[in-house]
């Protein structure tokens, strides 16, 4: 019962730094706190030099942060204040490196096996074997048991690598940018492998990416981190929806940025009219914004509908198709309203010409007002 | 669902087992640095210690040291043949690495098993082979020369700065052959093939990404070449000695075995020798403080690439067989042929009638000799397992660890490097008789002589391997749970192996090939077996030395066959 008010991993507080290649101190992690629900699968998503990796790597215990508390289940595994740190091979996390670090003198068994052999319990050669055996047939390697680590294709040693973090039955996930070193098909096909052993296992997962296909394919929540520091927290729709930045928005998905000032809230809840320059547009906010206040109205390409013949409704407005890119499942129109370039994304079936009028409608909740300087 | 328990520590009282192994390992490399260096440079600045008089603070060493002209001369002809010793070593044993390992020259893995042969004939027998061959007077290729063109012209000096730099260069090739294969072999190709693509040729790849990939490599073999050269005692006494060119060496073994013998003056010599040391490990530790820059093994398999020669492989094929004539062959035959003989002579058909065994009896049946044999086998054997495992866990506080201090570590273990056999011979030799615990006049003062002299050999081979380590590795064996001793014994150690395993079969062999602090250090029923062929030549006894040479070598040979069959056995897939 109480289970469930404590979260599976807490993290509080969180500052680190690291020695770059020259020498210098970087203060990489500025005050990172969150939660993470047991069975939940989180991740931390940001650019490269972001932090999310050391972030990740204090969690794991591999780097001694210089200040907040990583909690697991209500205990501390590192509290800076209090002179708590577990070492990493007492925490029993399991983790996914980006290297996938596959032990190249063992073969796969031994690769995976190994927890089991150094863990302090000890495990009979049976036990060891049925359990190897287990996680192996969970992620597909039952084949290849005594193949040597170094003669395996980098989608192998990606699920090897998944295989040795969960022979240990960790408390926790650990799973460090881990699809980055493979090719695209793959890479989506273990997306799905990913999400699926995750939601089955029901295992607390961390998860690292910069890539934001993959943070919105898996997640239940992602924080978007930037500069050391959690920008927004929330599901993917969340985030994708409902940027609270312009760069959550920017970093997310694509976005067009439309320069507004608030003229007056509207009836309905939360929606305000604005004027811009793309004329007066009814937008959307989860903050209360004045009259007069500066905003950027963000608008997902695919939220602009686009329609030959002239449309009716809030926020229509017409422009002329500068450029078009076929995607396959979609086509790209580029359109310009006024002084303005915008993009929208629309199924193949439109077929306007180059230089024609269009007509772009947007949907009041889809368009999302944002203060420039959050 | 059960819970694991949690084992919170404090950090300030918790106590892991891995400071145990590290302090004392750090501890025990500190004293073997520091005690002889130490006494090295007290000694360089007193009078000698006697039972009647105790040392007295002076300078005069220095002045009769360095207050002459002749000392430039000295310093001139040290830093010419350890230079061009060095250089022709690394060249010779870096092409023929690179051909063995990045091409498809025909038979190359009989040359690799091969290429330890020329590096286990001792020093001594070496440059006495030569002298057989290239001497003046008796050397067997002006003798032939002369024959053929009938003249009485010297077409080959042994006796000179280039008879010496060719006679140590060429038997220094293999140590530099041995580290740059291990280097190319632990490359990724993907590395080579992207330069391939990129439209460079076969020599623009050798030069642009493999030599200069391996530049920590490369670096770390011409220090040692150049030091094992400048601290080379064999060949300037042999060949150097007789003729008047002087090196540092040799001006202390001349300064020692004066009588009555000049200590201080020897340690006022060994004290540039020190300084030019410390300067080339000074420059070689500022490289591997940027060694991240040279991880070139991941976690990623790779399979080794080699280049196709076309017909340029028979060539290849063909300077690996002169190679091992000029190093292995001849040196070898000319020992076989006068351990034949009753009296050293050139080969004819009158000297072929008087061939006998004699000398083979002789040996065999020599006081010293089988004391000889057990107390190098001890040597080597112990003295290298005892290295190299301990400069594995040096070199990974050095390598990996974040522990304040850890330059200095690495600068303490790869200390010894600058003393040269004689004086670190020396300083143990008088350290044990001041102080007095049991050690002197035993095989012990041998054994920590040798682990300290090759302690920074191990750091080399180490350091090398240690820097290809990726460092997750490491950590995702601490994420599996594995304290620091499991994760060193299980992925640390079996990733060295290979640079492990090198360094273990070169130790043995430069140990069982020891001379110049052996000379100071053994005492009567403790000779080692290099001891009993210099005391064979200083006798005259050339073809009973002959005799023992060859059954030295071919010792010496079966001992690496069957390393290197163990290693094949027991060692883990090159990675």
């Amino acid at each position: 019962m109480t289970q469930s008010a404590t979260p599976m991993l807490e993290v509080r507080g969180l500052h680190a730094n690291y020695l770059d290649a020259t020498g210098r101190t970087v203060h990489a992690v500025r005050g990172i706190s969150f939660e993470v629900p047991e069975g939940k699968l989180f991740t931390l998503l940001g650019p490269s030099g972001c932090g999310k990796t050391t972030t990740m790597r204090c969690i794991a215990g591999l780097e001694r942060p210089v200040a907040g508390d990583v909690l697991v289940r209500g205990e501390a595994v590192c509290a800076t204040s209090r002179g708590i740190f577990v070492a990493p091979n007492k925490r029993n996390f399991g983790m996914v490196f980006q290297s996938y670090a596959i032990w190249p003198h063992m073969n796969v068994f031994e690769n995976t096996a190994f927890p089991l052999r150094v863990s302090r319990k000890r495990l009979s050669g049976q036990e060891i074997e049925t359990r190897v055996m287990r996680v192996l047939n969970v992620v597909g390697l039952e084949g290849l048991v005594e193949r040597e680590a170094t003669m395996l294709s980098g989608g192998q040693q990606q699920r090897l690598a998944l295989a040795r973090a969960l022979a240990m039955e960790p408390r926790l996930l650990l799973l460090d940018e881990p699809l980055s070193n493979l090719d695209a098909k793959l890479r989506e096909r273990m997306r799905f492998e990913i999400k699926r052993l995750q939601r089955e296992l029901g295992l607390t997962t961390i998860y690292v990416t910069h890539d934001q296909g993959e943070a919105l394919a898996l997640s239940h929540e992602i924080a978007i981190i930037n500069e050391g520091r959690i920008v927004q927290i929330g599901s993917p729709r969340d985030i994708y929806e409902r940027p609270n930045s312009r760069f959550v928005a920017d970093f997310v998905g694509l976005a067009n940025f439309i320069d507004a000032s608030v003229e007056a809230p509207e009836a309905e809840p939360g929606l305000y009219r604005v004027s811009s320059g793309c004329g007066a547009l009814v937008v959307s906010s989860a903050e209360t914004l004045r009259a007069g206040e500066k905003v950027v109205i963000a608008v997902r390409p695919e939220d602009l509908e686009l329609s030959e013949a002239p449309a009716t409704g809030a926020n229509v407005i017409t422009g002329r198709v500068d450029l078009k890119v076929f995607l396959g499942e979609s086509v790209d129109f580029q359109v310009r309203v006024g002084e303005r370039q915008l993009l929208a994304r629309a199924h193949p079936s439109l077929r306007t010409e180059l230089g024609a009028t269009i007509h772009i409608r947007m949907n009041p909740h889809k368009c999302t007002a944002i203060r420039p300087d959050a | 669902m059960s819970q694991p328990i949690l084992h919170a520590e404090r950090s300030p009282t918790g106590f892991d087992p891995k400071w145990g192994i590290l302090g004392i390992s750090i501890t025990v490399v500190a004293f073997l640095a520091l005690v002889p260096l130490s006494y090295l440079i007290w000694q360089s600045f007193h009078t000698p210690q006697s039972a009647g008089a105790s040392a007295q603070l002076t300078l005069a060493n220095y002045r009769e040291a360095y207050g002459g002209r002749d000392t430039l001369h000295l310093l001139g002809n040290s830093v010419v043949f350890a230079t061009g010793t060095a250089l022709f070593a690394f060249t010779v044993g870096t092409i023929l690495a690179w051909m063995n390992e990045r091409t498809n020259t025909p038979f190359k893995t009989l040359f690799y098993a091969l290429s330890v042969v020329p590096l286990i004939i001792p020093g001594i027998l070496f440059t006495i082979a030569w002298i057989f061959l290239g001497s003046p007077k008796i050397g067997l290729i002006n003798q032939l020369l002369q024959g053929l063109f009938n003249t009485d012209h010297v077409f080959f000096n042994i006796y000179s700065m280039w008879g010496m730099i060719w006679v140590d260069g060429l038997h220094y090739s293999p140590v530099a052959f041995l580290i740059m294969s291990a280097a190319f072999r632990s490359m990724d190709p993907s590395l080579e093939e992207s330069a391939l693509m990129s439209g460079a040729s076969v020599g623009q790849i050798a030069w642009h990404i493999t030599f200069k990939l391996s530049w920590p490599a490369v670096f770390a073999t011409l220090l040692i070449l150049f030091i094992r050269a400048i601290e080379s005692f064999e060949v300037p006494a042999l060949l150097g000695l007789p003729v008047g060119i002087q090196v540092f060496t040799s001006a202390i073994y001349q300064a020692i075995h004066q009588y009555p013998s000049k200590i201080g003056l020897a340690s006022a010599y060994a004290s540039v020798l020190l300084l030019i040391a410390a300067l080339g490990i000074y420059g070689q530790s500022m490289i591997s403080r940027r060694g991240r820059r040279y991880v070139t093994v991941t976690g990623k398999g790779f399979r080794p690439r080699v280049m196709d020669l076309g017909r340029w492989r028979y060539l290849t094929a063909a300077i690996f067989i002169g190679y091992f004539a000029l190093i292995v062959l001849l040196p070898f035959l000319v020992l076989l042929w006068s351990s034949f003989q009753k009296f050293y002579s050139v080969p004819s058909m009158e000297a072929l009638q008087n061939m006998s065994l004699d000398t083979y009896r002789f040996i065999l049946a020599y006081p010293t000799f089988a004391g000889a044999v057990w107390n190098s086998l001890l040597l080597a054997l112990g003295g290298a397992t005892i290295v190299m495992l301990m400069t594995s866990v040096i070199c990974w506080v050095v390598v990996k660890s974040k522990l304040p201090g850890r330059w200095l570590l690495d600068q303490l273990a790869s200390l010894p490097i600058v003393l040269p056999g004689l004086v670190l011979g020396l300083a143990m030799m008088v350290f044990f008789l001041n102080f007095s615990v049991g050690v002197y006049g035993t095989i012990w003062i041998l054994l920590i002589a040798y682990v300290t002299r090759f302690m920074p050999y191990g750091m080399r081979y180490n350091t090398t391997s240690m820097l290809q380590i990726h460092q997750e590795l490491e950590d995702s064996a601490q994420m599996s749970g594995a304290s620091w001793g499991a994760t060193f014994w299980r992925i640390i150690l079996p990733l060295l192996k290979p640079g492990l395993l090198a360094g273990w079969i070169f130790v043995v062999i430069v140990s069982m090939r020891e001379l110049s602090s052996s000379i100071l250090l053994y005492s009567p029923g403790n000779e080692v077996l290099s001891i009993v062929v210099w005391e064979l030549w200083e006798a005259g006894q050339f073809v009973e030395l002959s005799a023992l040479g060859v059954m030295f070598i071919v010792a010496l040979l079966l001992l690496v066959m069957l390393a290197q069959l163990l290693g094949r056995t027991f060692g883990v897939k090159e990675i």
